[in-house]
């Protein structure tokens, strides 16, 4: 009878016990009691901290993903074509897809990289490449669309891409492949003789944002597979790890990793910079594309480049170096001092740590361990920091929390490793599921770390979630990292394959992002500016259909007229000024896609009738109660037909004579 | 005893629930906007005829701001023309002919620069919109381009009934 109370009483001490812990500490700890979904939980109505930009990978696209929820908040059409919003399908928008191979409507993007001043995110622009058919695109952060790509020309896998230094002056891209330069029909077998690697150098206009081709500097034809800018005291300088020094051709599995040690290029881009002003590059002939959408028209326009500058470090001295790095490295990333520089030996079993000014040292000394093609190669002990001892299996990328401590993944043990950068310290270890590829921090490779959390983009995914046959979403993983040891808080699905992201404070992206296109600055050609403007014209078989949309119609909605063997081109304006009210338009046995009109924006859908009749067409975006009212029809005659080309809304029919 | 022991339970009990309500329920509240007056009843109808908004008082002139009717017809066309005819016929949105003797000029301008509230919450407005069924798009006009279109919109009373300003009397 007395000993149940006792038993009762402790439970209830034990109870309160832990009710008071968990109140008065809010750090990782509690996360292993079980906080974990509060730590990511984003009420209704309540937003994320920070925005995510992951690349899409083969998706070619990126998406936003707001942090810590890990809801996806948009998908950003890049590279590829997305019949979802008609870019790409749009006579607008085809130009963005132009490139020296014609139209390609795909690509794989791999690497996202803010624009920064002064080492930190300045949340105006975000740069990603393009790896198959090389291009770099602009996505502007106001409207988060892509307004610009550049091609980059006589590469191949433009994987060593768009890397950015600390003031947006450069976005430093290698060639994953080195190939003929210029192209030629070679034998494959005669790569050490005919195969050139460029790294290229392309000016962002810091005003405009504008990317420009500068300078390629001609390396040995090795693969540069990743790459970083110095930042603070290492500014003006870019690191590229490299591999395949064995420049083998075929089963590069077992044939690119034989040696020992690959090699880390050193750029000092300043003084590549001088010889290119000095006019001391040669300038050869080539072909790529420059694509550009024009804000106020909405329209891209593409432009064919002809000449590019080559910068030959046999010839100019004291502009590149190699270093040796352990065993097929990967990524090459630099802590925000400036000082350390990470080399992650993918095969090796420890990794090699650089210094700075060590580096600095060792060029001063000529203290060189011989030269590739006039290249020195600085001697490996002289520029080392340290050596990271046994951290993992297969290091791959790292970041860093401001604070002294990296987070590196290791692919093959499928592990996150933080340690001290300093000291070459491991200090905590926490396995992933499964074998992550890169990893983001909040501006972990900037100056300044916003630290928090750690996100690791995992290569395979298993069983993490309910199975979709063989083919899985990739999976992302959610770490606070405020605490000394790293919790494992969230699981989320991605889309593509999300090769890098960076993650930014909402502060610096939600204020400026832009709510509506005002239509007193639309100047688009073929924009009706009001109902009044709406209207169908014919030159020969093409026929134009200023159309317009608002709550709940389109003007017009009944046209006649339209023959066989006509072209149709549906221009149609939004007039709507206010936010989230976008219109849509589809047209029956459109054989392209839909168009989604932004308030105060036109777009344009070609159209061919495939046969006489009646067809419908309306707007696909469900936008106010009388959504399903928003349609109408384009009356299609026999070629030759007496139809008389008429356009109108509610019976108030005009035509060519009418409307004159 | 048995009860001393139950009381004691209950003590304790409750301080177990509060410190573990008060814990969350800070978060919950730090966490949480107020929430949207989505279902709660209208808000008592304001008795200005002049309806709800930044403009308060309208000075309005005889004759025509001649440089505001341009400039005040071009707004119509490019932003009000797709849902408002001229002349008396309802489209979307009701015909503009006699407007400036139905409506206060405060209320005309209100109503186009301030969408939103005055449907949501100006009488007049709102009985509009019941009819009308299709909520007016909030066109982002300024109060100037606002003042232009009045104008615009007494010319049109002029010459489409006769007479105008009726109702700012």
């Amino acid at each position: 009878m007395m000993k149940a109370p006792f038993h009762v009483y402790s439970v209830l001490l034990l109870a309160l016990a832990v009710s008071l812990t968990s109140c008065s500490q809010q750090n990782a700890t509690t996360v292993l009691e079980g906080n974990a979904a509060e730590l990511t939980y984003v009420a209704p109505g309540e937003y994320d901290e920070f925005y995510a930009f992951m690349s899409g990978g083969y998706s070619g696209q990126i998406t936003a993903y707001g942090l810590p929820s890990g809801r996806l908040l948009k998908e950003i059409p890049v590279f590829s074509v997305y019949p979802e919003n008609g870019y790409g399908f749009s006579e607008e928008s085809k130009p963005m897809f132009n490139t020296s191979y014609g139209f390609v409507p795909w690509d794989d993007s791999h690497h996202i990289e803010l624009s920064q001043t002064d080492g930190e995110f300045d949340g105006r622009w975000l740069f990603v490449n393009g790896n198959n058919t090389p291009r770099i695109a602009r996505v502007d952060l106001t409207t988060f669309e892509t307004v610009e790509i550049l091609e980059i020309p006589d590469v191949a896998g433009l994987h060593c891409a768009p890397f950015i230094t600390e003031n947006s002056e450069y976005l430093v891209s290698g060639t994953r492949f080195s190939v003929p330069i210029p192209q030629a029909d070679v034998p494959i077998t005669s790569f050490k003789e005919n195969f050139k690697g460029l790294i290229n150098y392309v000016a962002v206009d810091q005003e405009s944002g504008e990317m420009s081709l500068a300078f390629q500097i001609e390396m040995p034809g090795f693969n540069y597979d990743l790459a970083r800018n110095g930042k603070g005291k290492s500014h003006g300088w870019s690191f590229l790890t490299t591999y395949n020094s064995e420049q083998a051709h075929t089963l590069l599995e077992v044939n690119a990793s034989q040696k020992d040690k690959d090699l880390l290029a050193i750029i000092d881009w300043k003084k590549a910079e001088e010889y290119f002003k000095a006019g001391r590059g040669t300038e050869r002939t080539t072909s790529y594309y420059h694509n550009q959408l024009d804000e106020s028209s909405g329209i891209a326009a593409s432009t064919e480049m002809t000449t590019t500058t080559i910068l030959d470090p046999a010839e100019l001295p004291d502009m590149v170096y190699f270093i040796p790095v352990p065993k097929s490295p990967h990524g090459c990333d630099i802590d925000p001092t400036g000082e350390y520089i990470v080399g992650n030996g993918k095969l090796s079993a420890d990794m090699s740590i650089y210094s700075f000014d060590k580096l600095m040292a060792t060029i001063e000394a000529k203290d060189f361990d011989g030269d590739i093609n006039g290249i020195p190669i600085l001697n490996y002990e002289s520029g080392l920091h340290g050596i990271l001892k046994k951290p993992g299996l297969g290091p791959l990328h790292t970041e860093f929390d401001g604070k002294g401590n990296a987070y590196t993944t290791f692919f093959i043990s499928s592990e996150v490793v933080k340690w001290d950068v300093e000291k070459l310290e491991i200090l905590d270890r926490q396995s992933t599921f499964y074998s992550p590829g890169h990893l983001t921090i909040p501006g972990g490779e900037t100056k300044k770390p916003f630290g928090k959390y750690l996100v690791a983009m995992n290569k395979i995914t298993k069983d993490r979630y309910l199975p979709t046959g063989p083919e899985l979403a990739h999976s992302a993983q959610l770490f606070d990292i405020t605490g000394d040891k790293m919790k494992l808080i969230l699981d989320f699905p991605t889309k593509g394959e999300p090769h890098y992201a960076q993650a930014i404070p909402a502060s610096m992206i939600q204020p400026n992002s832009k709510k509506f296109y005002a239509i007193e600055e639309n100047t688009h050609p073929y924009a009706s500016l009001g109902e009044g403007q709406a209207k169908v014209t014919r030159e020969g078989n093409q026929v134009h259909v200023y159309m317009t949309a608002i709550r709940s119609h389109l003007a017009p909605d009944n046209i006649e007229g339209i023959q066989m063997g006509d072209e149709v081109y549906f221009h149609l304006t939004n007039l709507e000024q206010d936010w989230d009210v976008p219109h849509g338009f589809a047209v029956q046995g459109a054989n392209n896609a839909e168009l989604l009109v932004m308030p105060g924006q036109t777009k344009t859908l070609k159209w061919e009738p495939f046969r006489p009749g009646v067809f419908a067409f309306y707007c696909t975006d469900f936008c106010s109660a009388l959504h399903q009212e928003m349609s109408g029809y384009v009356r299609v005659s026999p070629k030759g037909s007496d139809v008389e080309l008429v356009w109108g809304l509610n019976d108030e029919n005009k035509s060519a004579q009418t409307s004159r | 005893m048995r009860i001393k022991f139950f009381l004691l339970t209950l003590t304790m009990l409750a301080l177990v629930c509060w410190l573990a309500v008060s814990c969350s329920g800070n978060d919950a509240a730090s966490s949480q906007t107020p929430a949207a007056p989505a279902a709660a009843p209208p808000p008592p109808p304001p008795a200005s005829p002049k309806g709800i908004g930044e403009v308060k008082n309208v000075t309005l002139t005889d004759p025509f701001e001649e440089s505001m009717l341009a400039s005040g017809k071009a707004i119509y066309d490019m932003k009000c023309s797709a849902c408002h005819k001229l002349t008396d016929q309802r489209v979307v949105g009701p015909g503009w002919a006699g407007v400036t003797n139905r409506r206060r000029p405060e209320w005309v301008m209100n109503m186009v620069t301030n969408v939103d509230v005055m449907l949501d919450e100006d009488p007049q407005a709102r009985k509009l919109l019941e009819e009308c069924l299709t909520r007016m798009p909030n066109q982002r006009v300024s109060i100037g381009d606002a003042r232009a279109l009045l104008e615009f919109m007494r010319k049109n009373d002029m010459e489409q009934v006769g007479s105008k300003d009726e109702a700012a009397i």
